[in-house]
């Protein structure tokens, strides 16, 4: 979340798209009956199916899954249309002014540089004209034809109401009511919040999803204000501290990315990610990341790694490729990978096409399996009935199953969807045999390190060297690991303006990265959660509910990253003279020396607004990006393209290409996969998964109270389809894709209906995803067993929220 | 629980008068519907606070579950597709009992003790006392206590009077996310209800209203509906009463009728035998006279 | 007591008097058990019935039993309880009878119309006590009813079972007025000139069908 739970209560229009907090997030979603309450905010649902959320909604719109992107363009192009936008935000701290190179261009659904055997672009044209010192040229004025303002125009001209309609199924007044409330937080007084989850990331298209919000939240000025920003409501309680850590294949702890075949040395892997600034006077963060770097290896590498040995970067391995998920199982299918480590993970559930993960796993010489509960993936080799269909016999796979502990049964702190890294206390011993995932872990690393050592191996340094100083080797503690995240010195640090006075001593605990330096001074294992663990002591443990402004800021209570600050980008609540846009619902204002108010102010805190240093200050540019440059995959503006499985044949937005941009043309499909995408004939419906409140994922069915709440799987289809079908509320019906069938109960309502789209009638089918063949719940069959293998072209997240099935009486 | 005892007001079927030297505020909850996103942490907390754990049941094409309240489940979601004026509403009603004021369950129960009620307004089963004749069910307007098939006992919602006794709100009131449910005296439940209405109209519910429905005496658990005109939308009762059989049949004056009845009858008897004594078949000489 | 009139003659066969005396027994437990149901006043009848919960769970078997006992029972009196002309008149007559007028009332037979009334009335009693009962009673068969149904039924099983007890009561008394009629319920036997007194027609039929005893 660029704000925070508790500041949604500050919004005047919550808009929830791509998600259904009061389902998937009823406790968050408090703060936005708490809007509705106190602040007599209005609540937009915009959704393939009518929810828990658009039950308390005041206006509700259903639109057919994956076409987010053209009802959002739709916004912009009613904004831009009205002029309903924040103009002096959009003139100050939006690139709308900056000069675009004349060579770049939109055509018929593609933009320059396209090639089309890579599914790939060349991203050379989507860049500014810069001056003579580096610098973008900007247009003040907005008139420049070059200039965002105007190119932007001009890409969302054809997002008409009508085509809109036609596309996303919503009816043109029900759009342009929702466009109105959504315009009315143009004004300087007026915040409008969007919340959104996965029913944007899990599309084709979900990364430009988001950023297509993020484009209206800055034309309505609303990005950095109380009760406003973009808002991802993070699917699992620490899923914001897996990222922030960087437990993903090609980043590291802090956003920092891991290191490529291209960066032999470290000189140029940080040459590659320090930029520089954009326009004169910026702050670009960025320019500190060697000091970040070096800090993470020193946390690593610790004595190991010196100035002289490049830190140990050769120590780091370097990708080749990405290895996101589904990568990983591609390469599993194919038989080169042939161990697995799945930790707090249940792919077999959760990864789409399980058809494809059962054959991947049983393809596996071993499989190491880390979870509290026996997940369907433990047992993928077990026959279960109908629901798991497998010859046992056939397949060889080795499964070792490690019983860890679950949350409460350890010390540790979670990283919420607001960026809080709050501690939690153990409530109970682990039951049985189970041990702390860190436990698991360090026995193993000891064990593979004297097996190192005893045998030798073609590289063993970085594992026969890594420092290991815990308290117990074999269990090093949640306290440890979060003081070593926090970072401490190293040596010495002097006062940068008076280097005869110490600002930090040798050991002690880091107050804040900004202390943190690229000589190997100092160590930190995530520059971000610097400040966490002070020498003042554990900030996540803190439990002050002070709220002195009753913006819900609390700073007191446990701790958020960056430097505990509440709200990101908190420096465009004021105008650029530093005023606050909105007297009653003051942030950040400049007092004539600092920058002062109820946050950690997101700027240089002495810098005066004329020296004219702009409040997104992680962009070289300092400012928020409406173009996005090379950023993204598919393109620098957001495009609807379709799912990869879609209803139509052609994307009404480019007609003109034929089929060559009805789905997104930078999409990576394996080999295999396209032959297993269905076609509308044979399969009419489209289909989305989903959460419901009654559980979580797939762990909640081994509960016995969450059972009771939800036994038994089931799909929900609108009357209209089981009119057409002939199904009758409660019975069992067989759900298709091309990729295999499940059987499941029919839930039939009036929540979901039947949409006119390009003139013809499409059915939606929902698909809530929490049972399996384990578990206190009616054993079923896992949903995705029916979703494609196929991802969001810049991350790679699986498209389970938009695909074809067909369904038939039992 | 002696102190609680002394706040008993009423029991069912006793002729004995209740303690009065003690008085507690009248409590209510209030379910703002308007506020209630259908989680179920109600019902969660509700089996978790009671020690409840009712069956893994099956899925029969509705959100609520289980299908019906139990003598494991006191409070049970109840989801309600409508279509009113034109536009679709999910209305999500957290059945239970409403602790009426005069409570039929109370009124109906022959067993003495079986139902009291506390003079905070809760209206409390004790199962010990409970013989398991279900007149209560009977009595309830509101459709709301349980028999068990495992002891022939009723259950219902007790509105933690464990935890009210103690200064605690209910466990369903601490456990809701959106602050949907509410706790306090029942003027404060009011007032806030009322306040909430103001918002309700604004937002074009012009019907909204507060149901605290007077034909059992008002409820201590009282609702906020945006529509307020149609509380069978939601599945509770527009007008619900104790109801004229239940009264009569139960009535003091039903059973001081019986009584008289029977004590009439018997003084009949008696004084018809004292005035004629008895009928005796004369002696034989005296048949000549017979007809 | 005098002469050919203390000749016995059968009035109640052995088994028509197991069935009067079980149905009694029923009827007491049922009246008393209800009674402890219908008003706390009598809820300590309970106690002595084996407590409330297995009294509650008695009542509703001993009145299926009650059913089962009773109709049979009564189908073998109804050719003796048909209405004849001279019931009417023997109501009509009634406030002298009670007054041991022995008012001309026609030749009674078998029973006589207080009797017939009495039967007659357990007959419909039963039956509605019975079909209301099957409504309140748990856990087999009320959940099959609306709280509505069940309030009237509860009522009109309490009426009935009002009615009834002042039918009964009326029966007792007169079975304790009229001497000698307790005597042929336990015995069986009345003697010829009860017979003749009470019931001549009965008697001179009972005469002329058998020889005199």
């Amino acid at each position: 979340m660029t704000n925070h739970w508790a500041d949604i209560k500050n919004a005047d229009v919550v808009l929830v798209m791509g998600g259904n907090p009061a389902e998937a997030h009823p406790c968050g979603f408090k703060w936005v009956i708490e809007a509705k309450v106190k602040n007599k905010a209005r609540l937009i649902v915009v959704d393939p199916r009518f929810t828990r959320t658009a039950a308390v909604a005041d206006q509700f719109a259903q639109l057919r899954p994956g076409t987010d992107i053209a009802f959002l363009g739709g916004v912009i192009r009613y904004l831009l249309e009205n002029d309903a936008i924040q103009k002096e935000y959009v003139k100050a701290y939006t690139n709308a002014s900056f000069l675009l190179r004349e060579d770049y261009g939109f055509h018929d659904g593609l933009f320059t540089g396209y090639d089309e055997a890579k599914r790939s672009y060349d991203k050379t044209t989507w860049a500014y004209q810069l001056d003579k010192d580096g610098y973008a040229k900007v247009d003040p004025t907005l008139q420049d034809p070059h200039c965002v303002y105007q190119a932007m125009k001009r890409h969302y001209a054809r997002y008409t109401p009508e085509l809109v309609s036609r596309v996303s199924g919503v009816p043109a007044a029900d759009f342009l009511a929702i466009c109105k409330t959504i315009a009315s937080t143009a004004a300087p007084n007026r915040v409008m919040t969007s919340l959104y989850a996965l029913g944007w990331t899990q599309h084709t298209v979900g990364s430009q999803n988001i950023r297509t919000m993020a484009c209206i939240q800055l034309l309505l000025g609303n990005m950095g204000l109380p009760g406003g920003g973009v808002n991802a409501l993070r699917g699992h309680s620490n899923i914001q501290g897996l990222t922030d850590l960087g437990v993903m294949s090609h980043l590291l702890p802090g956003y920092l990315t891991l290191p490529t075949d291209q960066d032999p040395d470290l000189k140029t892997y940080l040459q590659k990610r320090t930029p520089k600034p954009l326009r004169p006077g910026q702050m670009n963060y960025w320019q500190n990341y060697p000091k970040f770097f070096v800090s993470l290896l020193k946390a690593w590498f610790g004595a190991e790694a010196t100035k002289e040995n490049d830190f140990r970067f050769d120590w780091l391995p370097k990708n080749d490729k990405t290895y996101d998920i589904l990568a990983a199982f591609e390469l599993m299918y194919q038989g080169k990978i042939n161990g697995y480590f799945c930790q707090g993970f249940n792919p077999l559930a959760s990864v789409p096409d399980k058809g494809k993960l059962t054959a991947a796993l049983s393809k596996l010489k071993y499989l190491v399996v880390i979870d509290p509960l026996s997940t369907e993936t433990s047992t993928f080799w077990k026959k279960h009935g109908e629901f798991n269909d497998v010859d046992s016999r056939a397949i060889q796979t080795e499964v070792f199953r490690l019983p860890s502990s679950c949350f409460a049964e350890e010390d540790g702190s979670l990283v919420s969807s607001s960026r809080v890294l709050q501690w939690h206390w153990k409530a109970a011993d682990p039951p049985g045999e189970a041990k702390g995932d860190p436990e698991i872990m360090a026995e193993i690393f000891l064990a593979l390190r004297a097996l190192y050592q005893k045998e030798g191996g073609t590289f063993p340094d970085p594992i026969v060297k890594l420092p290991w100083p815990y308290r117990s080797p074999r269990a090093p503690a949640p306290d440890e690991l979060a003081r070593e995240f926090n970072g401490r010195a190293l040596a010495d640090i002097p006062e940068p303006k008076d280097k005869t006075k110490t600002l930090v001593k040798e050991g002690e605990q880091l107050a804040t990265f900004v202390h943190l330096q690229a000589d190997g001074s100092t160590a930190c294992g995530c520059w971000i959660f610097c400040g966490s663990w002070t020498q003042n002591g554990n900030q996540m443990a803190r439990r002050d509910t002070a709220d002195p402004s009753g913006l819900g800021t609390t700073p007191g209570w446990a701790w958020s990253w960056p430097a505990n600050r509440r709200i990101l980008y908190n420096r465009a609540s004021a105008d650029p003279a530093g005023k606050p846009w909105d007297a009653s619902r003051k942030y950040l204002f400049w007092t004539g020396k600092k920058w002062a108010g109820p946050d950690v102010p997101d700027i240089k805190p002495d810098a005066a607004p004329d020296q004219g240093m702009s409040p997104f200050i992680m962009n070289a540019e300092g400012v928020g990006k409406l173009f996005a440059l090379g950023g993204m995959a598919e393109g620098p503006f957001p495009e609807h393209y379709e799912p990869m499985e879609t209803p139509l044949s052609v994307n009404p937005f480019s007609p003109k290409s034929a089929g060559k941009t009805l789905s997104n043309p930078a999409v990576r499909v394996f080999k295999g996969d396209r032959e297993k995408f269905g076609s509308p004939k044979d399969f009419p419906f489209v289909a989305t998964t989903y959460r419901l409140t009654e559980h979580f994922h797939f762990w909640t069915k081994h509960t016995r109270i969450a059972a009771v709440l939800q036994p038994e799987a089931f799909v929900e289809i609108g009357e209209e389809l089981a009119k057409l079908r002939g199904i009758r509320n409660g019975e069992f019906i067989v759900v298709r894709s091309k990729r295999g069938q499940i059987k499941v109960k029919a839930l039939v309502t009036k929540r979901i209906h039947a949409l006119t789209i390009e003139g013809q009638e499409v059915h939606t089918v929902g698909l809530p995803l929490h049972w399996g063949f384990e578990g206190l719940t009616k054993p079923g069959y896992l949903v995705n067993t029916l979703t494609p293998f196929v991802g969001d072209a810049n991350i790679q997240t699986p498209e389970f929220k938009a695909f074809l099935v067909d369904v038939q009486k039992a | 629980m002696a102190l609680m005892s002394l706040d008993v007001v009423n029991q069912s079927a006793s002729t004995s008068t209740t303690p009065q030297a003690r008085r507690t505020l009248e409590v209510a909850k209030l379910i703002d519907i308007s506020r209630c996103i259908g989680c179920k942490a109600c019902q969660s907390a509700c089996m978790e606070w009671n020690d409840l754990r009712d069956v893994v049941g099956v899925q029969e094409g509705f959100y609520t579950s289980p299908p019906d309240l139990s003598d494991q489940s006191w409070t049970l979601m109840r989801f309600n597709e409508q279509v009113i004026d034109g536009r679709l509403q999910w209305l999500i009603l957290k059945d239970g009992c409403l602790h009426c004021q005069d409570p039929g369950c109370l009124k109906a129960c022959p067993a003495p003790g079986a139902v009291i009620q506390h003079s905070n307004g809760i209206v409390d089963f004790q199962e010990t006392n409970c013989i398991g004749c279900g007149y209560c069910i009977a009595g309830c307007p509101f459709h709301i206590p349980r028999l068990s098939g495992k002891d022939s006992k009723v259950y219902k919602c007790t509105l933690c009077s464990d935890r009210v006794g103690v200064g605690l709100e209910p466990a369903c009131v601490k456990a809701c996310p959106t602050q949907a449910l509410g706790f306090g005296s029942k003027d404060d439940m009011l007032f806030q209800a009322e306040h909430r209405l103001d918002d309700l109209r604004e937002r074009g519910f012009a019907k909204a209203a507060v149901y605290d429905p007077k034909g059992v005496g008002g409820t201590h658990v009282v609702l906020v509906l945006p529509h307020g005109d149609r509380p069978e939308a939601y599945g509770l009762p527009a007008n619900p009463r104790v109801g004229p059989l239940l009264t009569v049949w139960r009535s003091g004056l039903a059973r001081a009728a019986g009584v008289v009845t029977m004590v009439a009858v018997l003084a009949a008897g008696i004084l018809h035998y004292m005035r004629r004594g008895p009928l005796e078949v004369p002696p034989e000489g005296d048949q000549g006279v017979k007809p | 007591m005098n002469g050919t009139g203390k000749e016995l003659i059968l009035r109640h066969s052995n088994g028509t008097r197991i069935a009067h005396w079980s149905v009694a027994i029923v009827f007491t437990f049922l009246f008393l058990s209800g009674l402890a149901l219908f008003s706390p006043l009598f809820f300590w009848l309970s106690s002595v019935l084996g407590g409330g919960s297995l009294m509650r769970f008695l009542h509703p078997l001993a009145g299926a039993a009650l059913v089962i006992l009773f109709y049979p029972y009564a189908a073998t009196l109804v050719g003796d309880n048909r209405w004849l002309p001279n019931d009417s008149r023997w109501v009509e007559h009634m406030g002298a009878y009670m007054r041991k007028e022995h008012p001309d009332v026609g030749e009674t037979g078998k029973y006589n119309a207080g009797e017939k009334m009495m039967f007659w009335s357990m007959v419909v009693l039963i039956g509605l006590l019975a079909a209301t009962g099957v409504l309140l009673w748990q856990p087999w068969f009320a959940p099959h009813f609306s709280a509505g149904a069940r309030r009237a039924a509860g009522l009109v099983h309490a009426v009935s079972a009002f009615i009834m007890f002042v039918g009964i009561g009326i029966h007792v008394y007169a079975a304790i007025w009229t001497k000698g009629s307790i005597d042929a319920m336990i015995r069986g036997t009345v003697t010829r000139a009860w017979a003749r007194f009470h019931h001549p027609a009965w008697e001179r039929e009972t005469t002329a069908g058998k020889d005199r005893r």
